[in-house]
């Protein structure tokens, strides 16, 4: 059997939520029987600097970094990241961006300039580009992390596995959180899996 | 132990490198575990703590936290010790003469190199260490390594009563990966027992201790030859070889799927006659080693022909984009690494501070204040060196602050005799290693004021305890350090000891400009909870009125992520001269109130956010 492995990068700022929606999409590609392998990467991270994970999976996994030109899925949590982390991308591959900008300090003291449309360029580039804003959709739902559940929604439909397998792992997670937190979640997944698709 | 539990531990797990390791002590009946926080390495005391039956704990420093696993470890008991790669230079005072004394109970010392220098002050290959203390080291590839050769550590340890390192990178530690345990081992206290001529090391002692270590270096260079963590894998193409351990290991199998390969496991002492003979396998053979070319230039020296550095990079992570072409190239094969999609060059997002972080108001003050020299120290604090306060001008390791501050106002010369020398620290650092600053300043004589940011946590490695947080390891109530005696106690005059709200920035800025002036060594002590902290209670946010904001752009100066500029004009001031505005929001979902940012603005633009908050009410928490 070929060993193929999927490769997914998710990619944001700090406390977007970058990491708990890979540790879900890495959980549930577990229990699906493949072997999976994850970084993180902390430290300084947590402190609005650039945040990315790396989920691979198939047969077997070596290396838990994913190259550039690698990348079958990009999530991208904010639209300049998108753009950051594009050259990661393979040619047949997906980016899924959430078009809510979020600029950094840098930016607004007025050392750097941010990007003109990051999501026009990603389309020049030629890549199959795709967006929507999660973060209003979030913040409209009620809570500003739930930009999380959406973007897991967007991906749904382009994994190895069911939608409702990836969702029934992200639910699990909130199940002691409450009923009321499930269905949020729920929801959002929902908005992401109709608005990216 | 239930049969459901017994079985349930050798399920599949998908966990990180660090977890794997705080999973291989307790199931090696570790007793003692001990550390102080540092990135990569701090989830893995903070996993120990999960396992009752180990007794852990936040030591002060990694020296610290080396000597209490010794005396574990002398004991009888087994012990296990972690820090990041800049603990170990701390450490290794006890370090250099606990490896004349051996093991006792298994002692095994993980230490995490942050290579690619993700949250450190430098990059350094903790493998010396084995070298300059005649130790072994074990380098684990993924998760799954990180338990078992933990769990090989101990056995090893006491086989050779020997300290031995587990040395992790920054791919080991935070790549989660799947993880099955093996049998948990019961392992018996042998209890103290008391032998002077080994435990006691003064020169007498210490010397008979030597031929003892060299034995041990031969008997350990033996069992690296034979060692099953040290094993070839056969490739179907041997026109390269590789030599390899740790994170590479991984890298090299994805580049080259099909070369012959030699893992070392246990990578000192080298097995150096096993790589010899697979050396005349191959056609060529690489070395591939993170950071520094240790295993290259001792199979140099026994005359094994080979390529390392001289093709792979010495500085910052391998991957196979690194790894791949260089080898290729060796090979001949010029194939172009062409990305389809070309790299884009866009804005950095440096670190920032946390929205209503404490230390804001004081960097604004520090920017503020002229003539001075600022010495910093390590913590989320010394992102005070960058925008917009760039109010930081030293930075070397834990607790040089004071120390080098003291230097800078003993060695002023003509230019700096009217400058101001500042020291910047934080409560734990300061604990770590500061306070010897201070006792040096005060003795003698220095003239250093000193910022003590007590944020009653270790910040930047995610909020952990500490004394000056009077809660311990486990979330137990324990002491609490009273910094204002300390202060007194180190030789600080009382009345050169003050205490301040860094929210109420127009005080500190007054004891800050106070304190400056007086030529004896003085204390500021700020007194506001870490925002990642139980401790810190949020306030309701604010927003920006349109119509009354200026465009000065005085709040900017405060670096609170919270606020963005919505448009930038240009004006023609009366005199001629352009002036740059910056019109600005706050993220009213971001922000907590804390009111720094409306201390600057003149027209009062800033107010709360609705109308039933209080935006005016001064952050303050109850300081015990």
């Amino acid at each position: 059997m070929k060993n193929e492995v999927t490769n997914i990068m998710v990619c944001g700022i700090g406390g977007q939520g970058v990491m708990t929606a890979a540790d879900i999409l890495a959980n549930t590609a577990l229990d699906m029987g493949y072997d999976v392998k994850k970084t993180e990467v902390a430290g300084m991270a947590q402190r609005g600097g650039v945040v990315t994970s790396h989920v691979r999976f198939g047969n077997r996994v070596l290396s838990p970094s994913i190259a550039p030109g690698e990348a079958d899925l990009i999530l991208a949590f904010e639209p300049a990241e998108a753009l950051r982390w594009s050259e990661h991308l393979r040619p047949s591959g997906k980016v899924m961006v959430n078009s809510y900008a979020q600029l950094p300090p840098v930016v607004s003291i007025g050392l750097f300039d941010y990007p003109d449309n990051p999501f026009e360029q990603l389309l020049e580039k030629g890549l199959d580009a795709h967006q929507f804003d999660a973060g209003h959709a979030a913040i409209d739902l009620g809570d500003r992390r739930l930009i999380n559940s959406i973007m897991l929604g967007a991906i749904a439909d382009h994994l190895p596995f069911p939608a409702e397998t990836l969702e029934q792992h992200l639910l699990a997670r909130f199940a002691q959180k409450g009923q009321s937190v499930v269905d949020m979640n729920k929801e959002a997944f929902s908005i992401g899996r109709t608005a990216f698709a | 132990m239930s049969t459901a539990e017994s079985t349930a531990q050798y399920e599949r797990q998908f966990i990180s490198g660090n977890m794997a390791v705080a999973q291989a002590a307790r199931d090696a009946n570790v007793k003692v575990a001990a550390a102080y926080p540092g990135t990569p390495s701090t989830e893995i005391l903070e996993y120990v703590a999960e396992f009752p039956e180990i007794y852990s704990e936040w030591s002060i420093n990694e020296k610290v936290s080396l000597e209490v696993t010794i005396g574990a470890s002398m004991a009888g008991s087994r012990a296990l010790c972690a820090m990041k790669h800049v603990g170990m230079n701390v450490a290794s005072d006890a370090f250099m003469t606990q490896t004349l004394i051996g093991a006792v109970g298994g002692l095994v010392i993980v230490v995490a190199d942050d290579v690619g220098l993700s949250s450190s002050q430098n990059e350094q290959d903790s493998r010396y260490w084995g070298r300059f203390a005649h130790l072994p080291v074990l380098e684990p590839s993924d998760a799954q390594e990180a338990y078992d050769f933990t769990r090989a550590a101990f056995s090893i340890s006491e086989t050779y009563e020997v300290p031995v390192i587990v040395r992790l990178t920054t791919r080991i530690c935070h790549v989660k990966g799947v993880v099955v345990n093996s049998v948990p081992e019961l392992h018996s206290t042998a209890g103290f027992v008391k032998d002077p001529s080994r435990l006691v090391m003064v020169p007498g002692n210490a010397k008979g201790r030597i031929p003892k270590m060299m034995a041990r270096d031969l008997a350990l260079k033996q069992y690296a030859e034979t060692c099953d963590l040290n094993f070839i894998e056969e490739g179907k193409d041997s026109a390269v070889g590789f030599v390899t351990s740790g994170a590479a290991y991984y890298h090299v199998k994805e580049a080259f799927p099909e070369a012959p390969v030699l893992k070392l496991g246990f990578s000192h002492p080298a097995p150096i006659e096993k790589i010899r003979a697979f050396q005349e396998q191959v056609e060529k053979l690489v070395v591939i080693e993170e950071v520094e070319p240790l295993l290259e230039t001792e199979l140099r020296a026994a005359n094994i022909e080979l390529f390392g550095k001289d093709i792979v990079p010495r500085i910052g992570e391998l991957s196979p984009p690194v790894i791949k072409p260089a080898v290729e190239n060796l090979l001949g094969k010029n194939e172009q690494y062409k990305n389809i999609i070309p790299a884009q060059d866009i804005f950095p997002r440096p670190p920032t501070m946390c929205v209503a972080c404490p230390h804001l108001g004081i960097y604004y003050c520090l920017s503020h204040i002229k003539n001075t020299i600022i010495s910093g120290d390590i913590g989320c604090y010394t992102l005070g060196a960058g925008h917009p306060w760039n109010a930081l001008d030293t930075c070397i390791s834990m607790g040089a602050s004071l120390s080098v501050a003291q230097g800078i106002d003993k060695g002023r010369g003509e230019s700096d005799q009217n400058k101001n020398v500042i020291a910047v620290i934080g409560d734990s650092t300061f604990l770590h290693m500061g306070m010897q600053g201070l006792l040096d300043i005060t003795y003698n004589k220095g003239n250093v004021t000193i910022l003590l940011l007590d944020n009653r946590a270790v910040g930047m490695t995610g909020g952990q305890d500490a004394p000056s947080s009077g809660i311990n390891l486990q979330g137990e109530q324990t002491s609490q350090v009273d910094f204002r005696k300390l202060c007194e106690a180190l030789g600080v005059k009382s009345e050169r000891i003050r205490e301040v709200n860094p929210y109420e920035m127009p005080i500190l800025f007054k004891a800050l400009r106070e304190e400056v002036k007086v030529k004896e060594p003085s204390v500021i002590i700020t007194n506001q909870p870490c925002v990642l902290t139980e401790r810190y209670s949020k306030l309701p946010p604010l927003k920006v009125e349109d119509d009354k904001c200026t465009g000065c752009g005085n709040c900017l100066d405060v670096g609170c992520p919270a606020i963005t500029v919505t448009r930038r004009e240009t004006v023609v001031k009366p005199n001629g001269k352009e002036k740059e505005l910056a019109f600005v929001q706050i993220d009213s979902a971001a922000c907590t109130g804390c009111t720094l940012c409306t201390k600057p603005c003149a027209p009062d633009a800033i107010v709360p956010a609705t109308e039933f908050s209080c935006a005016h009410k001064i952050n303050t928490v109850e300081v015990q």
